[in-house]
C-alpha cells in the first residue's frame, strides 16, 4: 500500500505530514524530494545501506564514422559533433539510448554515471540528487524500485506539479494533498488536484497551520473534496519543527495525527 | 542586472520577498516568475494580460496503429516504461519523455514524435512594469525549458533590470532560473531543513557564478539556527542583507493580494523594505 504526500506549493508541510504520519501508521518513509530531502532530519534514521544512483550515458568507440546520426537522434541536444569527435554534455543526457539505436555502426557503448545517492534501512529510504545535476526523476524511479518490498510506504513527493512529482505519485493507492490557508496555498492546491485527478488516484486534503475557517474550507466544500485533517497552527509547533523534532512528540499533536491516521486507515 | 530570489527549501518566503521588491522597484524592472509549475507572484498585483501563447516544450511518442506489427520492440527499448501492450501499443503521456528511442527500435516505421504544448507563456502589465510568467500544464515534462521561454520573453521586453522569482529545489527549473543572473537573494528560515537546503542552493550558485546574499525570514523562530546561518555566511563571506521577524500579517497580506511592504504596520514589511534598500546600495556600489 502506497500513500503519497504532495502539495503543489512548497513549504506547506509535506514532510511534516509524511514523517509524523509514517510513525503513527507504522509505514516505511520514502523521501522522493531528491532535490532537497529533509525527512531524515526528523526521523534520524540509522542508515544500513548506501549506494550510488547511476544513469547510462553514451560513449563512442573506434567504430564511429562521425556520421552524426546520434546527434540528430538526441532530443535533448546532449550530443554535438565537433571536428573529429562526438561530444557529450552529460547533464543534458536522459540516458534514453536513442543514440545507440540510431547508430548504424555499433559505435556507441556506454557507461554509468553517478547522479545521486540512495540511503536506506528497513523502514526508511531517501534519494539525494548531486549538485549541478538537473534531473531527479531517475533517482525517484530507482528509489521506488529499491523499496518496493516494503509492505506499506509513505512517499514524500517534491513540490510543484512537474515530471518529478509524477514519478513520485505514479502507482500510489492514495494521495494526501497538503495545503496552507493562504491564497498561494489554494492556487497551487488546485493545480495538484488537477494532476491527481488526471492520474485517477483517490485523494484527500490536509490543511496545515490551521487557525480558523479558511478559504480552503470553502473551496473543498464547494468542490465536494474530503478534508481528512486540519493541523492547527502554533508557535510551539513551528519551534519544534525548526529544531528537527517530530510534532507527535507533543501530546496535542499526537492526537491530531492519530485522528488523521485513523481517517487514512479507514479510507484504505 | 538580473536579480534572482531563491531558497532551496519551499515556502520560506521567496514570493513574499519578490512581490515586495517588485513593488519597491522601478518600472524599468521586468518581473519574471520562474516558478512555472506553481506560479504565485502575479496574485499579488492587479495585472492585465498583454500576450499569451502556448509553448511546445516537449515531445511525445505517437504510435500509428496501421503500421504497427505489435512486435513489442518499442516496449523493451523504452527506459521510462512509458509503453505497454494491450491489443495495441499504448503510450503513457505522463511517463513518455519524448526521447524517441522507440522510433529507432521500431522496424515498421510506426512511431513518430509529436510536439506537445507544455504550458502557456504570459506577459502582463502590472502597476509598475511588466511580469513574464507561465502556467505549466500539471504533470508535463520540461519545466526547465518553460522557465527558459519565460526568461526569453522577459529579455524581449528590453528592460534594464530583471527581478526573478525562483522555484524550490536545485534541479532543472532552478538551474534554468539562475543561469546568467548576476545576484541571488537566498531567502531562508532558521529551521534545520531551511539551513540544509540553503547550503545546497548556495553551492549551486557558486558554480553558476551568481553573487549570493542571504535574507533570514521568521528569524525569531529559532535563534540558535540563526547563529548557525550567520557563522556559515561569515565563513563563506556572504552578507546577510536582512532578518525578518515572524509576522501573522504576512498571510493576511497574501490573502488580500497586497505585497507585505505595502501593508500597514507590518514589522515583516519594514524589515523586507530595509533589505531592499540595502541590496540596492550594494548593487549600485
Amino acid at each position: 500500500m502506497d500513500v503519497v504526500v504532495l502539495s503543489g506549493k512548497g513549504g506547506t508541510g509535506k514532510t511534516t505530514i509524511a514523517t509524523n504520519l509514517s510513525k503513527i501508521l507504522g509505514y516505511a518513509y520514502v523521501d522522493c524530494d531528491v532535490e532537497e530531502p529533509n525527512g531524515y532530519i526528523f526521523l534520524k534514521p540509522k542508515i544500513s545501506e548506501e549506494k550510488e544512483v547511476k544513469l547510462w550515458n553514451p560513449t563512442m568507440n573506434n567504430n564511429c564514422l562521425l556520421c552524426g546520426r546520434c546527434v540528430t537522434a538526441c532530443e535533448y541536444n546532449a550530443l554535438v559533433k565537433v571536428l573529429d569527435k562526438i561530444m557529450i554534455f552529460e547533464e543534458l543526457c536522459h540516458g534514453c539510448g536513442a543514440c545507440q539505436l540510431a547508430c548504424d555502426n555499433e559505435a556507441i557503448e556506454g557507461f554509468d554515471r553517478t547522479i545521486g545517492i540512495l540511503k536506506k534501512n528497513h523502514e526508511f529510504a531517501m534519494g539525494q540528487l548531486n549538485l549541478r545535476e538537473p534531473m531527479g526523476g531517475p533517482i525517484i524511479s530507482v528509489l521506488k524500485k529499491e523499496t518496493n518490498h516494503f509492505e506499506h510506504r509513505i512517499l514524500d513527493a517534491p513540490p510543484g506539479t512537474s515530471c518529478s512529482v509524477v514519478k513520485a505519485v505514479q502507482g500510489s493507492d492514495y494521495a494526501i494533498l497538503v495545503t496552507e490557508p493562504t491564497a498561494f496555498g489554494l492556487h497551487d492546491l488546485k493545480l495538484a488536484i488537477q494532476l491527481i485527478q488526471d492520474m485517477k488516484i483517490p485523494f484527500g486534503v490536509i490543511i496545515n497551520r490551521y487557525e480558523s475557517h479558511t478559504l480552503i474550507d470553502d473551496y473543498l466544500n464547494d468542490m465536494n473534496i474530503p478534508c481528512i485533517g486540519r493541523v492547527p497552527f502554533s508557535r510551539e509547533a513551528a519551534v519544534q519543527y525548526s529544531k528537527g523534532d517530530l510534532l507527535i512528540e507533543s501530546e496535542k499533536y499526537h492526537q491530531v495525527f492519530e485522528a488523521i491516521g485513523h481517517q487514512v486507515r479507514r479510507l484504505l | 542586472m538580473r536579480i534572482v530570489v531563491i531558497s532551496g527549501k519551499g515556502g520560506t518566503g521567496k514570493t513574499t520577498v519578490t512581490a515586495s521588491y517588485a513593488h519597491l522597484s522601478q518600472s524599468m524592472t521586468v518581473k519574471v516568475d520562474c516558478d512555472v509549475d506553481a506560479s504565485n507572484l502575479h496574485l499579488m498585483f492587479p495585472t492585465k494580460v498583454h500576450e499569451r501563447y502556448g509553448f511546445k516544450g516537449a515531445k511525445k511518442a505517437v504510435v500509428e496503429d496501421w503500421n504497427c506489427s505489435l512486435c513489442g520492440r518499442c516496449i523493451s527499448s523504452c527506459k521510462f516504461e512509458a509503453l505497454s501492450m494491450n491489443d495495441k501499443v499504448i503510450v503513457s503521456d505522463l511517463l513518455c519523455e519524448g526521447c524517441g528511442a522507440c522510433r529507432y527500435a521500431c522496424p515498421s516505421d510506426a512511431i513518430r514524435l509529436e510536439a506537445v504544448t507544455t504550458g502557456d507563456v504570459i506577459l502582463s502589465e502590472m502597476p509598475n512594469g511588466l511580469i513574464s510568467r507561465a502556467e505549466m500544464i500539471p504533470g508535463e515534462e520540461g519545466s526547465g525549458k518553460l522557465v527558459s521561454e519565460v526568461r526569453k520573453q522577459a529579455d524581449r521586453s528590453e528592460r534594464d533590470h530583471q527581478l526573478l522569482d525562483g522555484s524550490p529545489g536545485i534541479g532543472c527549473s532552478v538551474i534554468a532560473s539562475i543561469t546568467g543572473t548576476d545576484v541571488g537573494v537566498v531567502v531562508t528560515e532558521p529551521t534545520q531543513s531551511g539551513l540544509e537546503d540553503m547550503k545546497r542552493v548556495l553551492a549551486l550558485m557558486k558554480h553558476f557564478d551568481v553573487v549570493p546574499y542571504v535574507l533570514i525570514n521568521k528569524y525569531d523562530i529559532n535563534e540558535d539556527i540563526v547563529r548557525a546561518i550567520e557563522t556559515l555566511c561569515l565563513g563563506e563571506k556572504i552578507e546577510i542583507i536582512g532578518k525578518v521577524p515572524f509576522d501573522s500579517k504576512v498571510n493576511l497580506a497574501i490573502n488580500q493580494g497586497t505585497p507585505i511592504v505595502a501593508f500597514k504596520d507590518s514589522v515583516a514589511g519594514r524589515a523586507i523594505e530595509k533589505s531592499f534598500y540595502k541590496l540596492k546600495e550594494r548593487i549600485l556600489s
